[in-house]
């Protein structure tokens, strides 16, 4: 404990002031995969949540069990901002191998903790910064005999540190250790005591710093959740039965997740499983076993990410055409191809919208957060009966795997399945007659039959060639043409079912619109708030779903110029937008991030005042006649 | 193909079976595959085992692939619901009908080509699975629809209609089968409609994953001199390890003790598999001996048809996955949604 004094006394240059914030402010953990790091950064978290602070956390992982580096990103901001802010005021620096480029991220001011155990030269260092030493690792090995202990309770040690330096209430992280290791008395007491030991270091040999937690009441009847549970919850209110699905990153827990809410709620009195779930041999499988339960009537979904849904495409060009119900929860990763998988993306909404060879248009719901995830899943398992379709639920890595500050959950008792227009045995008794692609009631949407209803009616034979009406095949131009635009008929009719946009009005006449969608919601709320401030105000429009539904084309009729806010790089809503209404695409201005990292509010403001400003210059020289 | 339309009338002094409906009941729309086509006796044999066990046509679900093979299931079982899926993949979706209501009969028919080129890896996991069905090969060892193009099945050196020589070692199916787990393995072919309709039966009958390999020329493509799937080279080579009786318990009572040439097999539901031994000592209960047999025979140029093996107290995935008797699509919104007060639950522990 000797050379690093001082480094853990060194100070910030004279010339910059430590950054002092109250409840607003980035940690960020930079630890090794695998070191037991996670569960402690989440209670780090969900202790300052539990202190009325509202925060949201972000996992930053690699493809990889053990030994890469890993990050845990937490904003802290009572204004309740949940996107990522970009920047980091203090950084927790747990990983060697990533010291330097961690150090560069950190603002002016900022904070940089570190075990200081091992001697770091001055070099290492920015003197713009506080630099808090402490001893971690000399304090474990004192303290623990067992290796792998000596390496969790580091973390711990550190998070106690961490809540004396920043005013975390002790007892909110006893709390949650409680609740942890209910009935595992010996971990629970090794936990506090750790907890103990890293905070009497820090009382005792660490200075204050400028960054403080203060007890609030801003996070109301929120809750914290992930995504990828959320939605899986989602299908279980839903009623799907059966889950077909393969493994991959990041929707694998997708599956995980329904899995435990079944073993939950989904069992018998007698102890038998109302549900299935199959781990597939592979994405085709998982879709057709989807398929197949779909067209026997059971609500069935599968969850996967882009190289998934491409291998999935001829079975969802099947369901478009035979008209089977299929919920695909696609959680967006990097791509093309693998691609980024660790990383979050919108770029697989034309894959989706047009998936499949031939003439296609999908359903897409676009949920902004988990309990949207949770709604959108549920209710596509009801579209998808109802409208005898694929729907996809678009969400991505950066709702599905990170845990989110969002509204309670909420269901309508009062709801029943939407099972769509089946005939049952009575109907077909009764002598109705029976088409199955037939147009009855100008909706485009036709009557089905589950299989094994009825001895003498309304068996037919599925399939993906062309046919009449009446399911018989045929190749006569007539047929086929019916058939398409009965489907083009189903897709307008589709538009009044799916969740509505959701507009908002600057408080100023805006000559500007913005839309974004999924999980750009977060960044963008505060983005707007910001470039009010500046004098830009933007009247919104966030899509909820795909097909667009009329007020989509109103919007943008309304403004001079649209930012079309997305995270991907050639601007796939922008083209599903100019493809699908028509629209100019002069008129609709991309916005576009797409480094893999979670679209932030400093980002838009900086794009959107850019091109605002730009556009304003622009419009000027062309009312003088001079060039743009 | 024929032109001749059905007759709608049938004679009114067609034999009814125990549910009331007449062989007639069982058919499909007319067959628009080649005349002669060993793929149409299946359907016929299809037709026959359905109606001999008193199987109301409805409650069957035909699913089928793509090719010759798999348009078949429009040909026969008119009244029962039919999927030609794609390519390849109608075993998954027949796992995935088969899961949504395990009350219905699911007869799953494939090709050569759809299940052991294209379809070779879901052919491999729904018999692993153990799904309960019956999964008919129509195995000609050719692409008939696209015209004669050599399949996986095909045997090395058998020689093409064009006269290209196959250099590409055979996948037999039912050796993949036994190897991953199939509980009821038979090899038929398309001539032999008496070991047919049995082996079709029984397959019926058996509570687990059933396959069967059934030899069907193509007389088009496949049945030619130098061919190994052409109707006088399967004649020639065929090799029948038993002849099957398939014996309803509750009709046949007294047939339960069998002569010295029979071996019974029980079956999970109480009824009783007979198999007439024509070869020594074959017992379709020992899974290794069955694979050593097939080899055996198979490196001999031999064709081993008749019920190769059979699991007599099979599982299936519904049993494995523990699932509940009702099938899931008729489970109500109170069977399957928790409700708001569950969810009050979880939002508290989620905060």
């Amino acid at each position: 404990m000797n050379a690093p004094l001082d480094a853990r006394t060194a100070r910030t240059a004279a010339t910059v002031r430590p950054i002092a914030a109250l409840n607003d402010f980035v940690v960020k953990f930079a630890n090794v995969n695998g070191s037991g790091s996670a569960s402690a950064n989440e209670l780090f978290a969900k202790a300052i949540l539990r202190m009325g602070v509202p925060v949201s956390p972000r996992n930053i992982f690699p493809s990889n069990i053990q030994g890469l580096p890993t990050w845990y990103e937490v904003r802290v901001s009572e204004k309740g901002w949940l996107g990522r802010r970009g920047g980091v005021d203090m950084l927790v620096a747990m990983n060697p191998q990533t010291w330097d480029r961690d150090l560069k991220e950190i603002e002016p001011g900022g904070y940089l903790f570190f075990d200081s155990s091992k001697f770091q030269p001055k070099e290492k260092f920015r003197d713009d910064l506080t630099s808090i030493g402490m001893p971690l690792t000399e304090i474990c090995n004192a303290t623990y005999s067992d290796s792998r202990e000596r390496q969790l309770m580091k973390n711990i040690l550190c998070l106690g540190a961490l809540s004396v330096l920043l005013g975390i209430d002790a007892a909110e992280i006893e709390t949650l250790f409680s609740e942890q290791y209910k009935g595992k008395e010996r971990l629970l007491d090794s936990n506090v005591k750790a907890l103990a030991l890293g905070r009497d270091y820090a009382t005792e040999c660490l200075e204050p710093i400028g960054l403080r937690v203060e007890r609030r009441d801003a996070v109301g009847d929120r809750i914290f959740l992930e995504g990828n549970s959320a939605a899986a919850l989602g299908a279980v209110y839903g009623g799907a039965s059966v889950c077909a699905w393969y493994p991959i990153t990041p929707s694998s827990s997708v599956a995980e997740a329904f899995t435990s809410w079944c073993k939950r709620f989904r069992h018998a009195p007698d102890g038998t499983a109302r549900y299935a779930i199959v781990q597939a041999e592979d994405e085709l499988a998982s879709i057709g076993m989807v398929v197949g339960a779909g067209w026997n009537g059971a609500r069935a979904f599968t969850a996967t990410s882009g190289p998934g849904i491409s291998l999935m495409t001829e079975f969802i060009g099947l369901a478009y055409f035979a008209e089977i119900p299929v919920t695909i929860v696609n959680v967006q990763r990097g791509g093309p191809s693998t691609g980024m998988p660790t990383r979050t993306q919108q770029a697989d909404l034309l894959a989706c919208a047009y998936a499949s060879h031939g003439d296609t248009k999908h359903v897409l719901l676009l949920p902004e957060d988990p309990t949207e995830c949770f709604e959108h899943t549920a209710q596509a398992l009801d579209l998808a009966d109802r409208l005898q379709t694929p729907v996809f639920v678009m969400t991505d890595l950066d709702i599905g795997m990170n845990t989110r500050l969002c509204r309670p959950l909420q269901w309508d008792d009062a709801h029943r399945m939407d099972r769509g227009k089946v005939m049952d045995f009575e109907m077909l008794e009764s002598g109705r007659d029976f088409g199955r692609y037939l147009d009855v009631d100008g909706d485009g949407i036709p009557y089905r039959t589950y299989p094994g209803t009825h001895p003498t009616r309304g068996a037919h034979f599925t399939r993906g060639t062309t046919r009449n009406a009446y399911a018989k095949y045929s190749e006569a131009g007539p047929d086929y043409v019916y058939n398409m635009e009965r489907l083009l008929k189903k897709w307008d009719t589709t538009k009044s079912l799916v969740p509505q946009p959701v507009e908002r009005r600057a408080a100023q006449p805006a000559r500007f619109g913005a839309i974004y969608f999924g999980s750009t919601s977060p960044a963008m709320d505060e983005a707007l708030e910001v470039l009010e401030e500046h004098g830009v105000p933007l009247d919104t429009l966030r899509l909820r779903a795909v097909p667009f539904p009329d007020a989509v084309k109103a919007f943008i009729d309304r403004h001079e110029q649209v930012f079309v806010v997305e995270q991907n790089r050639d601007a796939q809503m922008r083209s599903l937008l100019v493809n699908e209404l028509g629209i100019d695409p002069a008129r609709l201005v991309p916005v576009l991030h797409y480094d893999g990292t979670p679209i932030t509010a400093r980002f838009i403001i900086q794009r959107i005042t850019a091109a605002a400003v730009g556009g304003v210059r622009a419009a000027a020289a062309r009312r003088t006649g001079g060039a743009d | 193909m024929t032109y001749i339309a059905k007759p709608r009338l049938h004679h009114p002094t067609l034999t009814r079976n125990k549910v009331g409906y007449t062989r007639r009941d069982y058919e499909g729309a007319i067959s628009t595959l080649c005349a002669g086509c060993g793929h149409d006796s299946i359907s016929a044999a299809i037709v026959q085992a359905c109606w001999e066990l008193d199987i109301e046509p409805h409650r069957v679900a035909k699913l089928s692939g793509i090719g010759c093979s798999s348009k078949t299931p429009d040909y026969f079982l008119g009244n029962s619901h039919g999927f030609n899926t794609v390519h390849g993949r109608m075993p998954s979706v027949l796992t995935g009908a088969n899961l949504a209501n395990r009350d219905l009969l699911y007869l799953g028919v494939s090709g050569d080509g759809d299940s052991a080129s294209i379809g070779m890896g879901q052919f491999a996991h729904v018999m692993r699975r153990g799904v309960d069905m019956v999964y008919i090969v129509e195995n000609n060892g050719v692409y008939g629809l696209t015209k004669g193009q050599f399949s996986a099945t095909a045997d090395k050196g058998s020689r093409s209609k064009r006269g290209v020589v196959n250099s590409d070692s055979p996948i037999d199916l039912v050796s993949i089968a036994l190897q991953l787990g199939a509980t009821y393995v038979a090899r038929g072919f398309s001539g032999d409609k008496q070991q047919l309709v049995p082996l079709i039966k029984g397959a019926i009958e058996h509570r687990g994953a059933a396959f069967i390999d059934v030899v069907s020329p193509c007389v088009a493509f496949n049945n030619h001199a130098g061919s190994t799937k052409s109707y006088e080279y399967v004649r020639a080579h065929n090799e029948a390890v038993n002849r099957i009786d398939f014996i309803d318990l509750a009709a046949e009572q007294t047939a339960t003790v069998a002569p010295g040439g029979f071996v019974d097999v029980p079956q999970a539901d109480g009824s009783t598999m007979r198999l007439r031994r024509i070869a020594e000592d074959y017992d379709p209960t020992d899974r290794i001996a069955v694979m050593n047999t097939i080899a055996e025979r198979g490196a001999r140029g031999e064709v081993v048809t008749g019920l190769l093996y059979v699991d007599p107290a099979p599982q299936d995935l519904h049993a494995h996955l523990n699932t509940v008797g009702t099938p899931f699509n008729r489970l109500s919104d109170a069977d399957l949604v928790p409700g708001q007060r569950a969810l009050d639950a979880l939002n508290r522990a989620l905060r």
